[in-house]
Formats: structure tokens, sequence, C-alpha cells
């Protein structure tokens, strides 16, 4: 059996989880090491040493050290092409470029409202900061014109890319997880008709659930 | 063959973006301008469901995201002996991260410091010399990363030119001529590189069909 492929970060956060995500569909084993970012470890030279801009997550399997968490998903899909599902990166070029371009909408136009709603609604309190109205408010805005945009899509494609689910499906889970569960912009996503059946689907895979587990689960006790 | 249309606005960088893959790859297509301010886009909601500019069409093919058409490109137009991807899992998956490092690093500054100095001016608005000092930080930050990786890597995805470095040329052509382009001179690395990726036959050309236009 290959040796677990590694990812460094707190399955708490989304970019983590993402990646974790990934890793489940392709039935790839891996270890979730700790960083302990609360004490600054993600800013330690070790660290910086895998990933220089001092975030989370980051990967390294037995040919390389990696991060940005799409680049992670994105190797991870081609390296294991062969295992688990099979189809989450397509096939042939056409399904590329469209997994490719819902991809690339979601870290452009649906991660810069979902994570600002995600930090101001979910962590800003627990961190005990003070959340910002106006960047509540104008987020979303933006994030209601984006689902707007995927009701449409939605209505014509069972998933974002074409009939099956895939990567660009797969990469919305982390912040919409949080969004519909620990905040109450839930309703963005489920009185949206279509959205809220492909919200269902994605988010009732067994590999999301696992994620979902993963991130409910205790840290682990500092060493 | 299948006939190939860029439909975009040659001010806009991420058109410069998708027009510069197409440049390099030698690839033949038709650029479509749409003139934002008459309002055209909303021709092209169709085409485009953010509303957004660049579009790509080949054939059955359409495709957002001036990134994606640059990825869509290079995976598919390589030239024999300059491919801008790599075929090796292990290799492609390091330029594909520095193709997200230009979009989630580099970029936030750069495009903001390029609202500030270049795009405001143009509209007569005053720049905010408080946004610029506070963006040339961040991107200061920035560029000692990519001195530091241009020390062990020639290009910023491997040893050779791809889109991780093509994604730059949008900021680069705007910043250029901007004085944020002494924070490029002052890194001997990232000056050779940046200087490297600006004498490329596919910047010439770009620059070309982006000047004829304002001329």
């Amino acid at each position: 059996m290959a040796t677990p492929v590694k990812v460094y970060g707190p399955p708490m956060s989304t970019a983590v989880s993402r990646v974790l995500a990934c890793l489940l569909e392709k039935d790839v084993n891996f270890q979730l090491i700790p960083v302990d970012m609360s004490k600054g470890e993600h800013k330690k030279p070790d660290y910086l040493k895998i990933q220089p801009f001092g975030q989370v997550p980051s990967f390294q399997d037995e040919s390389i050290s990696l991060f940005e968490s799409r680049a992670i998903c994105r190797y991870v899909s081609e390296k294991y092409a062969n295992q688990g599902n099979k189809r989450l990166y397509g096939t042939n070029p056409l399904e590329k470029a469209s997994i490719e371009q819902w991809l690339e909408a979601e870290g452009q136009s649906f991660n810069p409202p979902s994570s600002a709603l995600v930090f101001q609604l979910a962590f800003a309190p627990r961190m005990k900061l003070k959340q910002d109205l106006g960047v509540i408010k104008q987020s979303e805005e933006k994030l209601a014109k984006v689902l707007d945009v995927y009701e449409q899509r939605l209505g014509e494609s069972r998933f974002l890319a074409g009939d099956e689910f895939t990567l660009a499906d797969l990469s919305h889970l982390p912040n919409t997880q949080y969004l519909v569960s620990v905040t109450e912009k839930g309703e963005m996503f489920t009185k949206r008709k279509n959205v809220g059946r492909w919200w269902s689907e994605i988010s009732g895979r067994d590999s999301w659930k696992k994620v979902v587990a993963l991130q409910k689960a205790p840290p682990p006790k500092s060493a | 063959m299948a006939v190939r249309k860029l439909y975009g606005a040659l001010d806009c960088p991420s058109t410069i973006r998708a027009l510069a893959s197409l440049l390099e790859h030698d690839v033949e297509f038709e650029l479509i301008p749409v003139d934002l301010q008459a309002g055209e886009l909303k021709k092209m909601s169709s085409l485009s469901p953010f509303g957004e500019l660049p579009v790509f069409q080949e054939g059955d093919l359409t495709i957002f995201e001036s990134r994606t058409i640059m990825r869509y490109i290079s995976h598919e137009y390589g030239k024999r002996g300059e491919e801008q991807v790599y075929e090796i899992p292990k290799l492609q998956g390091i330029a594909a991260a520095w193709i997200d490092v230009e979009d989630h690093q580099f970029d936030p500054p750069a495009s903001k410091l390029i609202w500030e100095l270049v795009f405001k001016p143009q509209k007569g608005l005053p720049t905010d010399e408080g946004v610029v000092e506070e963006e040339e930080a961040k991107l200061v930050k920035v560029l000692d990363v990519y001195e530091e990786r241009l020390s062990n890597s020639v290009f910023l995805g491997g040893d050779k030119f791809t889109s991780a470095d093509l994604t730059h040329i949008p900021s680069l052509y705007l910043l250029m001529k901007t004085p944020v382009k002494r924070l490029f001179e002052e890194r001997p690395r990232v000056r050779a590189w940046y200087r490297s990726v600006t004498s490329r036959p596919g910047w010439e050309k770009m620059v070309e069909m982006v000047e004829k236009v304002r001329a």
C-alpha cells in the first residue's frame, strides 16, 4: 500500500477541507498533520519552507511539496486519475474545460463573498472579533447575484460542469457547509430550488460526510 | 477546422491574459471587441453568465474566465518543444500551484495598484497615495517570495516558461508603466524574470495588438 500523503492544517479550515474532500473522492490515503495556527506554527521557518506564504493547507507526497488547495486538488486528480472517482476531473478536453471554467468561477466569483461571510459570521464570533456589518451586507448582495447565475445553470445541468459531480462542485463544499450549518445565510442556498437540490446532492456524498466528521472531531492535544 | 473567437476588451487585464496565451501558442483566432461602455456585454449573457469578459469560443466549446482559457490553450495547443505545461504530474502540480499564487497572492495588491495608478488617472479620478503605499507593502512581500523562489527555479513554475509566468502578463504590462516598476527592478532575480517574460515574441505581439487599438 502506498505511503499516505500528508496534508498540513486544521480540518476546520475551508481550504484544508477542500483538499480532504478531493483525497477522499480519489480513495487516496492521507495523514492529517495538525498546524497550530493559534500558536503561529504556520509562520515559523520550518513551515514556510513548504508554504512560503504561511498559509494552510500544504501537501506532501513522495514526489512533491505543494500548496494552494485547488492546485493540490488538480494534482491529486491527475496523479490518481485511475482510482476512486474517475470522473472528478473529466475524461476528455471538453469535459475538463467545463470543469476548469466552473472551478475558476468558484475561485473568482463565489469564493470572495462566501468566504467573507464565513469569516464574519462563523469565525469572527469564535475569535471574539467585531463583525463588520457593511462587509456582511455587501458580501450577501454579491453572493446572491452569483447564486442567481448558479440557479440558472443548475436548471440546465445537474452539476455545474455537466451531468457528473466534479472538482467544480467539490470546490464549493467548504464555504457552503459553514454558511448552511452555522449561519442564518443557509437560506440563500436552500430557498433557490436548483441550488438547494444541488447542495443536497453534493453535501450528501460519503466523502463530504467524512470531512464534516473530521471537522467535528476534537482537535489533537498539542505536544 | 473550428473557428476560434475571443470576445474581449483590450484595456481589460483579463482579456490581455487570454490574448497573451493565444498569441504565445500561435493559435489563429478572431478578436471580437466588446464595448463595455456601450453595454454590449448584455447581449452576450448567454455566453457569459457572470457578465464578464473574456469569452472564448471554438466550435461548440464556449468558455469564460481568462485563467480557464489560458489553461485550455496551454494544454491543447502546446508548441512542440515549447509546451507551457508539463506532462509529468509532479512538475505540472508545481506549475499549477504558481498559477494560483498569482491569483491569490500577487493579483490582489497588483490589481489595486493598477486601479490607483493606471485606471483612476485615465478616468480623471485622484490616486489615493495611502492605498498605493499599503498595497506596495503587500506586493513587496510577494516579490520577496518570488525572489527566493527564482533562486531555486529558472521560472516561477519550473525550469521553463509556463502559464505560471504568462498569467502575470496583464499586470506586468500595466504596472511597468508606473513607479511600481522599481519594486521589480530592485530584486535581481525578479528583474531578470520579468525582463525575460517581456522580451518574448508573444509579448511583443500582445503589446502591438493592445496599443494599436489605443492609437
